[in-house]
């Protein structure tokens, strides 16, 4: 579904564009007026360089071209448990939620985000596409307002001497304690790594999701999983991996790239990119329901700004996330501060993805309350 | 107040005074009693009016969420409010898996539940129960839009255009007469109606029904209704659907009695499940059993804290009595010196005391690279001192001492110096004037440095989710895990209590032991 549409942009974020860098510094944000809009926000995303670059990108154009007020809420982690305890509670203090695709799932099914016209909420391309047609496939249903995609992939340490001059460049060394001793940082959920198990056990990438469904699929990954378990720390945060692989503490971990290029781009580490099957998701917005009148209105003003071509090219200067839509992937240029250029450090260069998976959201939404707890306890045992 | 009821003034009252035996009276001719009792009352509702605002803020904060999560813990209308009819056609159907009706009620309640986004819910609560019902009520309720009762909808209104018109159903569902001749229809259209104007915001009068609505009607005309007003139309040459077979087509666990049995079980409005579950148990048919091996975990989990809560308590004393002793024996001012020492740690930043602790212990640390240089570990062989049980101990030792001195401290600082002296001149050596006269009067310290040292430490959460890697955390980490990232609030709430009831129960073993009037918390 989501692979072609993938492997389209990555194909146009290699054309660097001549005019782009010109383009970006001409476009001052010109707003329509905002009528019945409260005067201020509170938007719930994932705090570090994420939210940064959300902030540089269009949060403070937005700020400076409508003078509001924003407030940051920095829990995308437990989003929503949050959003549920809000409704519970009748009082829903978040304007704007940024979640992860299976999140945003969730959200819709349970009926805690509304629904949302695509076409008519956000902005048509700068190509004059429609947006339903512009983001394509990353329109992963009726209330998600998409902005990048982002991958989760291993990044290693080059200065082992026990490897013997040896780097890992297959996912399966992840698995190989022999050839690459060393501790490793794994997520503290079965996202992600239940398919890098089940691949590494044999199962061809496409049928992984087929084998997650069959009896004692599950136990099957786990039981991969268990071959490096005592060789593994168990992260929860995005940034965790980067500070372990940073203190030498793991020889390799995995992390979401943006974290990785930080790493490894700005602070200089002897770490590389594993980029070997490299797991595709995406990150957008989500509006919660039970807004009223105002705030909803101020919200899908600003939703409409933060969404649309230039603003989300913007946001590739600060973090090596491939935007959403397809008009913005030639506007992608250099790193705002080191001018380096940021293609080839996106997820969807095709050097990056000789191997990849695209996270399965709708089987996670599905199947996460079951699998997540029977990887909790696994993980407690 | 008080002298203005009870009269000072007796020879006043005297003569108001009956001879015989009667009430004392006061000086306004009230009983004496009376009179003091409502004086006594006003006082009282004074010094009520005192402790008010603490009254009021520990009744909102710490009593009212105690009660809500007690609550919690046994709460489950969550079924009963979103399959009403299922739950009530299946006190009627005792069958593994039901017949058609029970069916047909499922099939009615997830199409609404499915319009209000419950269904959903629903199935991450029984999923707790039984792995999969979440997926299963996932796919189902996207099913039930979709579902093949179109084929009643399309014989209707090809039989008659009236069946297309949404003003004429409300015209006949406003009809009591009709209502009464098609019970099921009234019922299907009435739930179709509240969600059309609740959640659609459409008048119904202007929509055409719902499939359920005519799946209902021709139930009940094939029942033999003969409803009055309705276009006569005859459903015995109908294609018919059987809706348990559509159910079990879209997923063949509707076929299975599990999913049924999770129902009956839970159907009920309040459960025992969460406070079974959270001791590795789980209500059956038969009653009560004893989870598969890969899901038990709590036992341990309580167990582990309670073990590890202990180890670290027992440094604490090792670690602080030393300390307290030394304070309470040196000068005033040499000791103060030393006790901003204890302090200091106190005033910092518990996040910053664990993040220090994990500089300092991790395998590239402070401490392995010291025993390395020093020669004790070789470069390959660095000790693991974190993300363990290990890790655990060291950090809230550390964390804790302060809690343990400070009590120590206070009640050593109140035995007199002399008692010791006394003994020495009495001919006991240093130890045994330790040990016999100066350590049993420190033993009140000892008891209330532990009690909350222990308290402390078997709640403890962000430590040992920061230094305790998946070993050595507690139960507390798992009620977080359940109250922000499972999203079972009941069985948070459920281990929360077990929790609770688990430190009154040591706290009166302790009372009984040692005698809680031993525990001084000053000299």
């Amino acid at each position: 579904m989501t692979i072609t549409k993938l492997m389209g942009s990555a194909a146009l974020a290699l054309l660097p564009m001549a005019g782009a860098a010109l383009a970006q510094d001409a476009a001052a944000p010109e707003l329509p007026a905002c009528e019945n809009c409260a005067d201020s926000m509170v938007i719930m995303s994932w705090g570090g360089a994420y939210q940064n670059s959300q902030l540089k990108a269009y949060v403070e154009p937005y700020i400076a071209a409508t003078g509001i007020t924003v407030t940051w809420d920095e829990s995308s982690n437990e989003a929503i448990a949050k959003l549920r305890a809000a409704q519970e509670a009748g009082n829903m203090p978040f304007d704007l939620v940024d979640v992860e695709g299976p999140d945003a799932q969730r959200a819709c099914d349970e009926g805690l985000a509304v629904e949302i016209d695509h076409d008519e909420v956000l902005a048509p391309g700068d190509d004059g596409s429609a947006p339903t047609e512009d983001f394509g496939d990353s329109i992963i249903n009726d209330c998600y307002l998409p902005q990048i995609y982002f991958s989760t992939t291993f990044g290693y340490r080059t200065d082992v001497a026990e490897w013997n001059g040896a780097t890992p460049d297959d996912i399966c060394d992840v698995f190989d304690i022999e050839a690459f001793p060393g501790m490793r940082s794994l997520q503290a959920s079965p996202k992600k790594n239940l398919e890098w198990a089940l691949i590494c056990d044999g199962v061809a990438a496409e049928d992984v999701y087929d084998v997650l469904d069959e009896d004692g699929g599950v136990e099957r990954a786990l039981a991969k999983l268990d071959t490096i378990k005592d060789s593994t720390i168990w992260w929860t945060a995005g940034a965790e991996t980067p500070q372990l692989l940073a203190d030498k503490e793991v020889v390799m971990g995995s992390t979401y790239n943006g974290r990785l290029f930080s790493v490894i781009a700005e602070q200089n580490q002897p770490v590389e990119m594993l980029w070997d099957y490299q797991n595709f998701d995406f990150d957008g917005w989500i509006v919660p329901a039970g807004l009223s009148e105002d705030r909803m209105n101020r919200v899908m003003h600003f939703a409409r700004f933060a969404t649309d071509t230039q603003r989300l090219a913007d946001q590739a200067k600060y973090i090596a996330y491939g935007p959403a839509r397809a008009s913005s992937q030639p506007l992608v240029s250099t790193h705002a501060d080191l001018g380096i250029e940021m293609a080839p450090h996106m997820p969807t260069n095709p050097d990056n993805m000789k191997n990849y998976l695209v996270n399965n959201i709708e089987w996670w939404a599905d199947n996460q309350d079951e699998v997540e707890a029977t990887f909790q306890n696994w993980l407690a045992q | 107040m008080a002298d203005a009821t009870i009269s000072g003034g007796m020879p006043a009252g005297r003569e108001a005074r009956p001879v015989a035996s009667g009430p004392v009276l006061a000086a306004d001719g009230t009983p004496l009693k009376a009179s003091l009792a409502r004086s006594l009352r006003r006082q009282k509702a004074r010094a009520l009016l005192l402790i008010a605002p603490l009254l009021l803020f520990i009744l909102a904060t710490f009593v009212l969420p105690i009660g809500d999560m007690l609550f919690r813990s046994v709460e489950n209308r969550i079924v009963g409010d979103t399959l009403p009819r299922t739950v009530a056609a299946l006190r009627e159907d005792t069958a593994p898996v039901p017949g058609e009706p029970a069916f047909v009620a499922l099939y009615e309640d997830l199409v609404v539940a499915e319009e209000y986004k419950r269904h959903t819910q629903l199935g991450t609560r029984l999923n707790y129960e039984w792995g999969g019902a979440s997926s299963l009520f996932r796919g189902t309720g996207r099913a039930v839009a979709r579902f093949g009762t179109d084929v009643y909808t399309d014989q209707f209104q090809d039989a008659d255009p009236a069946f297309e018109d949404g003003a004429q159903w409300a015209a006949w569902m406003a009809d009591e007469a009709v209502r009464a001749a098609l019970p099921e229809t009234a019922d299907a259209y009435d739930a179709w109606a509240q969600f059309t104007t609740e959640v659609g915001n459409d008048d119904p009068a202007e929509e055409e029904p719902g499939d359920m609505v005519y799946a209902a009607l021709h139930r009940d005309l094939s029942a033999g209704a003969q409803p009055p007003g309705l276009p006569a139309v005859d459903v015995t040459g109908f294609e018919t659907v059987s809706i348990k077979e559509l159910l079990i087509e879209e997923d063949d666990a509707w076929g299975e009695p599990e999913i049924w049995n999770v129902l009956r079980l839970y159907a009920p409005a309040y459960t025992p499940g969460y406070y079974l579950n959270a001791v590795d148990l789980q209500k059956d048919l038969d009653g009560v059993s004893v989870r598969p091996e890969n899901d038990r975990i709590y036992v341990t989990l309580f167990v582990r804290t309670m073990i590890m809560s202990l180890v670290i308590t027992g440094t604490c004393i090792l670690l602080g009595y030393p300390i307290a002793y030394l304070l309470a024996s040196l000068p005033m001012r040499t000791a103060n010196l030393l006790m901003i020492l204890v302090l200091l740690p106190f005033w910092t930043s518990l996040l910053v005391r664990t993040s220090a602790w994990k500089v300092l212990l991790q395998q590239q640390g402070v401490i392995n690279d010291i025993l390395v240089w020093a020669g004790v570990v070789s470069d390959a062989n660095r000790l693991v001192m974190i993300n363990n049980q290990t890790g655990t101990i060291i950090a809230m030792t550390h964390i804790l001492l302060p809690f343990m001195i400070l009590p120590l401290y206070s009640v050593m600082k109140g035995i007199p110096p002399s008692f010791v002296r006394a003994a020495k001149s009495l001919g006991a050596n240093d130890w045994t004037a330790f040990w016999r006269v100066y350590f049993p009067q420190s033993v009140p310290g000892i008891g209330a440095g532990s009690i909350l040292v222990f308290i402390l430490s078997i709640g403890y959460y962000i430590t040992p989710e920061l230094v305790g890697g998946t070993k050595g955390v507690f139960i507390s980490n798992r009620i977080a895990y359940h109250i922000s990232t499972s999203l079972n609030w009941g069985l948070a709430a459920a281990l929360g209590t077990i929790l609770l009831a688990v430190v009154l129960l040591l706290y009166w073993v302790y009372d009984r032991l040692v005698g809680i009037d031993n525990v001084k918390l000053g000299g």
